[in-house]
């Protein structure tokens, strides 16, 4: 009985250390990362080819996936306001539910996905055949030369995809409501913009900017820290993603209450 | 940089060394990896650490070149010691270094000249049409051809990998130059080719080199002196050409390629 709790109070405690050691190591790396970013020398090259990958190429997965969301949530929202005869605010919440929280959480994810995984396989890939290393001897410091890069082209670029995927969202919402349930053009374009604020859409972009440091962020730590060879390069794939899904998500929490609740 | 001659090399320690290694210990967990490490390379040598697979060479050329920090003892680099020192200072000392890795660590996106030229780029800030030109002619000093040049390193061979990982550590002209088992997993021919580059490389720069290996053949061909590194220490070194009669169980064993000695195999089954 006796070994059962000692077993079970040293497995958490070991867990509870893991974690703050890993949460300790993130945090070093963050800083280090950022600080690189801010002080020259900068690679606007780099940066602006980091932005096409990381933007350009993901505009055809977040602009699907927000038309799909727009369309099924006015079709939703729709039939669950029916239930209390509120059919007419269906435009209005769905202008709002898209740029406040489904754009930028839903693109993140979707970019987290794509993109995360690319960076840690790309970083992941260099540790491994020792090129990172190689950039070492060669006097260029890889978080100015690999990291600063890639977080800040997602830092700029998702609030831009998110921007597009706000309004193809906002336009699939509009198809469903105009040619599906009934709704007039002119009535659903007017209720979307009569209840819409600026901070609805603004606080969408600071999201998706934040959602961005931290997808580039997992991508870059665990591609860094990745050991042996191909299947170290896989683990540190599918943690980049998982990671900064979860990160993501919290930190979409802590920001709506930071925004919204005073 | 002057260049000693091989006599002059075997009494240029000590003082005049280009690198020092005092009583240099690294330990990853439990395992001492390095466990009081002392070494000393004279300027304008060529000296060769041997030792079985890891047994912590790749680990003892890391903490030299700054890629990995000693838990405790002194590198010194030209009488400074690296251990400890800024980042920056750190930056300024590996100027002085070209190493070739074990895979070459060709950047793969980026062409067979920009790789080359990329210490004078980003490290020195060269121009790049400069640069390329310099970039052709470090490929033509390994024996490359100018077609090459705007190749991809996917579309290379293992050996033209090394010879483009070569023009690279040498584009710099640095004091130092490396060789992480420059001949692994090529043929004893390419092999041969790569070793005598090296020779060349190193000589025509005046460079002292360092390499670390487990081919006896290369290790012959490229040292003046030779290290064995073993359970944590150098348990000999000398010259080149004393290595027949070093006396050394574990020298012996190692160099005549023997599964019975003093020197355990690792089992395969537990």
């Amino acid at each position: 009985m006796i070994g059962t709790i000692n077993l079970f109070v040293t497995s958490v405690g070991r867990g509870a250390l893991n974690f703050l050691s890993v949460a300790g190591r993130i945090a070093v790396f963050a800083g280090r990362s950022i600080t690189r970013s801010v002080l020259p020398p900068f690679y606007p090259k780099l940066i602006f080819s980091q932005m096409i990958s990381i933007g350009y190429f993901s505009l055809p997965v977040v602009g699907l996936t927000a038309l799909f969301t727009g369309m099924v949530l006015a079709l939703q929202i729709f039939l669950g306001s029916a239930r209390f005869n509120a059919e007419s605010a269906v435009a209005s919440i769905v202008v709002i539910g898209i740029t406040r929280e489904l754009g930028p959480v839903i693109a993140g994810l979707m970019v987290a996905g794509r993109v995360g995984a690319a960076i840690a396989a790309e970083i992941g890939t260099m540790r491994v055949t020792e090129q990172i290393d190689a950039l070492e001897t060669l006097s260029t410091d890889p978080f100015r030369y690999l990291i600063a890069p890639r977080l800040i082209a997602a830092s700029i670029t998702l609030p831009v995809l998110v921007l597009v995927g706000d309004i193809v969202a906002v336009f699939g919402a509009y198809l469903v409501g105009v040619y599906k349930l009934g709704f007039s053009p002119v009535t659903y374009i007017q209720n979307t913009m009569d209840f819409l604020e600026a901070i609805d859409v603004i606080s969408g972009l600071i999201k998706a900017s934040v959602f961005g440091f931290i997808i580039a962020l997992m991508g870059c730590y665990h591609g860094y820290q990745s050991r042996g060879g191909a299947q170290g390069v896989g683990a540190a794939t599918t943690l980049a993603v998982v990671s900064a899904s979860i990160l993501l998500l919290s930190a979409d929490y802590i920001l709506t209450e930071l925004f919204f609740i005073q | 940089m002057t260049v000693i001659s091989k006599e002059g090399k075997q009494s240029g320690r000590d003082l005049n060394s280009k690198i020092s290694l005092y009583d240099v210990r690294k330990k990853f967990g439990d395992h001492h990896v390095l466990n009081g490490v002392n070494l000393h390379v004279a300027p304008g040598e060529s000296l060769v650490v041997i030792g079985a697979s890891g047994v912590g060479k790749s680990v003892l050329l890391k903490c030299i070149i700054g890629l990995l920090r000693p838990d405790s003892g002194n590198i010194e680099i030209d009488g400074s010691d690296i251990v400890g020192s800024s980042e920056k200072s750190l930056q300024n000392t590996r100027r002085k270094f070209g190493m070739l890795f074990q895979g070459a660590a060709l950047f793969d996106s980026l062409t067979v000249w920009e790789n080359v030229a990329f210490g004078l780029i980003q490290g020195m800030g060269m121009a790049r049409s400069e640069a390329r030109e310099r970039s052709i002619h470090n490929l033509a000093r390994v024996g490359l051809e100018k077609s090459v040049a705007d190749l991809v390193p996917s579309e290379l061979s293992g050996g033209m990998k090394k010879r483009v990982g070569l023009a690279r550590a040498i584009a710099t002209n640095p004091e130092v130059l490396f060789f992480d088992e420059p001949t692994t997993g090529l043929d004893p021919i390419m092999s041969d080719v790569i070793n005598e580059l090296i020779i060349k490389c190193v000589g025509e720069l005046g460079a002292t080199g360092v390499s670390i290996t487990h081919d006896m053949a290369s290790a012959r061909k490229i040292a003046d002196r030779i290290a064995m590194l073993h359970d944590g220490h150098i348990i000999w070194q000398g010259h080149v050409d004393d290595i027949d009669k070093s006396d050394n169980a574990f020298v012996d064993q190692f160099i005549n390629g023997k599964s019975d000695g003093p020197i355990r195999v690792e089992a395969v089954s537990n």
